[in-house]
């Protein structure tokens, strides 16, 4: 573990013009495992992969439901997603309760990010441990945004974050360009295959380490017709894996070299 | 209680907003504003009053109208009063009752409106949220026994659709499509739903008007409180578009032999 | 001077805003089995004035739960509100809808927080209970409540309550010798509203409501309780 002089207070400056609590929170986001969003012109989707501490053990909650409209999903500290979570909430029912509107989902995820703001300017405070991928659907269509515990949030095509969310980036650059048309069950698949990326070499996705989120029109595989958010896990996703192409097929192997190697203190099972 | 719904459904104190997640400085102050507001009186009756309001459907959107007096009592006090009041670019609220209420109700939306247009991300505030916010304040001060003593017609055209909706000091609201206030849904109503209910799609703009001009005629007529000068807001794909002022041709004539009604001195 | 006797004795008028109003219509629920219907006109009245004819006071409030709520309508509206806003919360919490007689507390609940200043609103709530048994709960303004069979409430309450006492409860009806009478009504015969949801038990059958007359299902999958609503026009005078 390294130390800075200057990292005690998120409220002091380093000389280099650095907040090293601000950035020691941006690792955090790393620790937690990874999570994909993804976005055509009639969906946005959230993939993650949800860990486990051990055989005996549930596996983690990665994605929340805000509103009928939209959905996170998280990666880093569950308990500071929680509260923030809680949060947009009760944002989503003020603006349901006050103008009968769904909030406008950039205005959801600019109130976390100002939050998060006064999180690393204010005294005795801490910044959040948590970054969060937002999905959702108002008045301007499907959106994915990204929130960071820096007080950023930018909006995207598609986007990871979380433990070896780079490989997974790299993959969704090589095809975002793709998605814009994209069919739903297709839109899944490039979202499975971009989560695989951030997995070790001898695990694979199933039906247990996988979340699924969907805002939008349902997929066949779908027994809802609601275009309202939801989370498939379980069995549900079963059909959406079975479309990946296996990862020794050519394709797929292609966009795994890109990756960088990943260090070794990640896993997909959780540290004890 | 705060009567801005903008802070409803936030947490109050530490029992509700338990992770303390809120910097002080933004959490909403809901006690007492001065150490002598139980002292303070609330409203118990309209002062200074404004009549009237009419609306209708029509094919192309909405159509208002409402006289220009508002009264003191029985003396016709002010009569160049605005009673049509534009609330962004697609919706028009008119006000009967208390002019001073109204008033107020127009700053804070007009403030509403700004702070939603500071946003810049492309949502706006259409008809039907307006209506809804301004419900939730007539609720919220009748329930504090201090309420904005108005009856107000919300009518909007956004997305294609048309928007007509009521509420007054009770927080009680419906939609239709005739609406009339006061003096006016008594006298008003019945002539515009004969004209309006099943012909809300096929009434032309002129069509629209003349209805409006007859009923504002019968209203002016009958109403004692009412000034033959108003004005007709219209909203539609287009915009919002409040009238110059106007008047009906009346006709009186037949009042010169009725005692009580025109001027006799015997 | 015996004008001025009078008016000394006259007591000082307080004159007062009355925060209340009565919106009249009727609203109604009856349970069968495995089924439970919630009715209630639409029509929206202050004094001999119509407000509006489309004002919908029976409200859907989750897969197997519909709340009807009569009196003041502003009121009513804001309680509504208010309860959807609990249950949001709930599912919020525990990923599922709350169960039928959970909400039956709840809004006894929410009711009776306001019993210094009530909603001056009759409730009536409708579904199916986890059981899979066609229920209905009535209140009145501060929350007393009790699970029946059938029940009406507003402004036509002292018409159809005796009725439905005849037809649901068989008040003053002698069965035929050796027979008993029915401890459930089938659907079909119960009766015809204006807006009339039908709630159905998982798994209940039809009961021939597919050939009703302006029928419509709200739910979105056959495989749960399902949700009917009938719309009827009411006499235009």
């Amino acid at each position: 573990m390294f130390r800075n002089t200057y990292d005690s207070d998120n409220t002091v400056f380093s000389p280099q013009g650095r907040l090293h609590q601000v950035e020691y929170a941006l690792e955090a986001v790393k620790q937690g495992s990874a999570a994909v969003g993804l976005r055509s012109k009639t969906h946005s989707i959230l993939l993650a992969l949800k860990r486990s501490t051990g055989e005996l053990a549930s596996y983690q909650q990665k994605m929340f439901r805000i509103d009928d409209h939209v959905g996170i999903a998280i990666a880093g500290l569950t308990s500071d997603a929680r509260v923030l979570s809680n949060f947009m909430r009760q944002q989503a029912m003020s603006s349901k309760m006050a103008f009968n509107r769904p909030v406008p989902v950039n205005r959801l995820v600019s109130a976390i990010a100002d939050k998060a703001q006064v999180n690393t300017q204010e005294y005795g405070r801490r910044p959040y441990g948590v970054g969060f991928l937002v999905i959702g659907q108002d008045q301007s269509g499907p959106h994915l945004y990204e929130f960071s515990p820096s007080g950023n949030s930018y909006e995207y095509y598609a986007m990871s974050i979380g433990a070896r969310s780079q490989s997974a980036k790299t993959y969704l650059e090589k095809h975002y360009e793709s998605f814009a048309d994209c069919s739903l069950e297709d839109l899944i698949k490039h979202g499975l295959h971009a989560l695989r990326e951030t997995l070790q070499q001898d695990k694979d996705l199933n039906v247990n380490n996988t979340s699924v989120g969907i805002v939008g029109p349902p997929s066949k595989h779908e027994k809802t017709t609601s275009v309202n958010f939801r989370i498939l896990e379980g069995e549900t996703i079963q059909p959406f894996l079975d479309t990946m192409i296996p990862k020794d097929a050519p394709e797929a192997a292609a966009a795994s070299e890109a990756a960088p190697a990943a260090s070794t203190d990640e896993d997909v099972q959780m540290a004890e | 209680m705060d009567h801005f719904p903008m802070n409803w459904g936030r947490p109050r104190n530490d029992a509700l907003d338990a992770y303390g997640t809120y910097p002080i400085a933004q959490r909403p102050y809901n006690g007492p504003t001065d150490a002598f507001s139980a002292g303070v009186q609330h409203t118990q009756q309209p002062i200074v009053t404004g009549t009237s309001v009419l609306a209708i459907k029509y094919k192309d959107g909405i159509m208002m109208a409402a006289d220009n007096l508002a009264s003191y009592g029985s003396l016709a006090r002010f009569k160049d009063i605005q009673r049509l009041h534009p609330v962004g670019t697609n919706t028009v609220i008119g006000a009967g009752g208390d002019m001073s209420d109204f008033q107020y109700i127009q700053n804070f939306l007009d403030q509403l409106m700004i702070e939603e247009f500071t946003e810049q991300d492309g949502h706006s505030l259409g008809p039907s949220e307006i209506h809804e916010y301004l419900s939730r304040v007539m609720y919220a001060r009748r329930s504090k026994m201090n309420p904005l003593w108005n009856s107000l017609i919300v009518g909007g055209f956004k997305d294609g659709k048309r928007f007509l909706s009521y509420v007054d000091l009770l927080g009680t609201t419906y939609s239709a499509s005739t609406l009339a206030t006061g003096y006016g849904s008594y006298i008003a109503q019945p002539l515009l739903r004969k004209a309006v209910e099943g012909n809300e799609d096929t009434l032309t703009e002129d069509e629209a008007v003349k209805i409006i001009e007859q009923s504002m005629k019968v209203l002016y007529y009958r109403d004692a409180r009412s000034l033959n000068k108003y004005q007709i807001a219209k909203i539609t794909a287009d915009g919002v578009i409040v009238s110059e002022s106007r008047s009906a041709e009346t006709q009186w004539s037949f009042a010169e032999g009725i005692r009580g009604y025109g001027a006799q001195t015997q | 001077m015996p004008d001025m006797v009078a008016l000394s004795r006259q007591q000082p008028q307080e004159r007062q805003f009355n925060p209340y109003s009565e919106n009249g219509g009727t609203i109604l629920a009856i349970s069968g089995a495995d089924f439970s219907v919630i009715a209630g006109d639409t029509r929206q009245s202050e004094g001999y004035s119509i407000q509006t004819r489309y004002a919908p006071k029976v409200f859907r409030l989750t897969d197997k739960a519909v709340l009807a709520v009569n009196g003041f309508a502003a009121d009513g509206n804001m309680f509504v509100k208010q309860v959807r806003q609990r249950l949001e919360w709930y599912r919020h919490a525990h990923a599922k809808d709350m169960p039928l007689r959970a909400i039956a507390r709840l809004i006894q609940t929410m009711l009776y927080a306001r019993r210094f200043f009530p909603y001056y609103v009759y409730n009536i709530l409708g579904g199916i209970e986890d059981d899979g048994s066609g229920a209905v709960y009535s209140f009145d303004p501060v929350g007393s409540y009790e699970r029946e069979s059938c029940r009406a409430a507003g402004a036509a309450q002292s018409l159809v309550q005796p009725f439905l006492d005849n037809q649901i409860y068989f008040k003053n009806q002698v069965p035929q010798p050796g027979m008993t009478h029915p401890k459930h009504l089938p659907l079909g015969t119960v009766g015809d509203g204006l807006e009339m949801f039908v709630v159905l038990a998982k798994g209940s059958p039809l009961y021939g409501l597919e050939n009703f007359d302006g029928v419509q299902e709200m739910t979105s999958t056959h495989e749960g309780e399902r949700i009917f609503v009938v719309r009827r026009n009411l006499k235009r005078d």
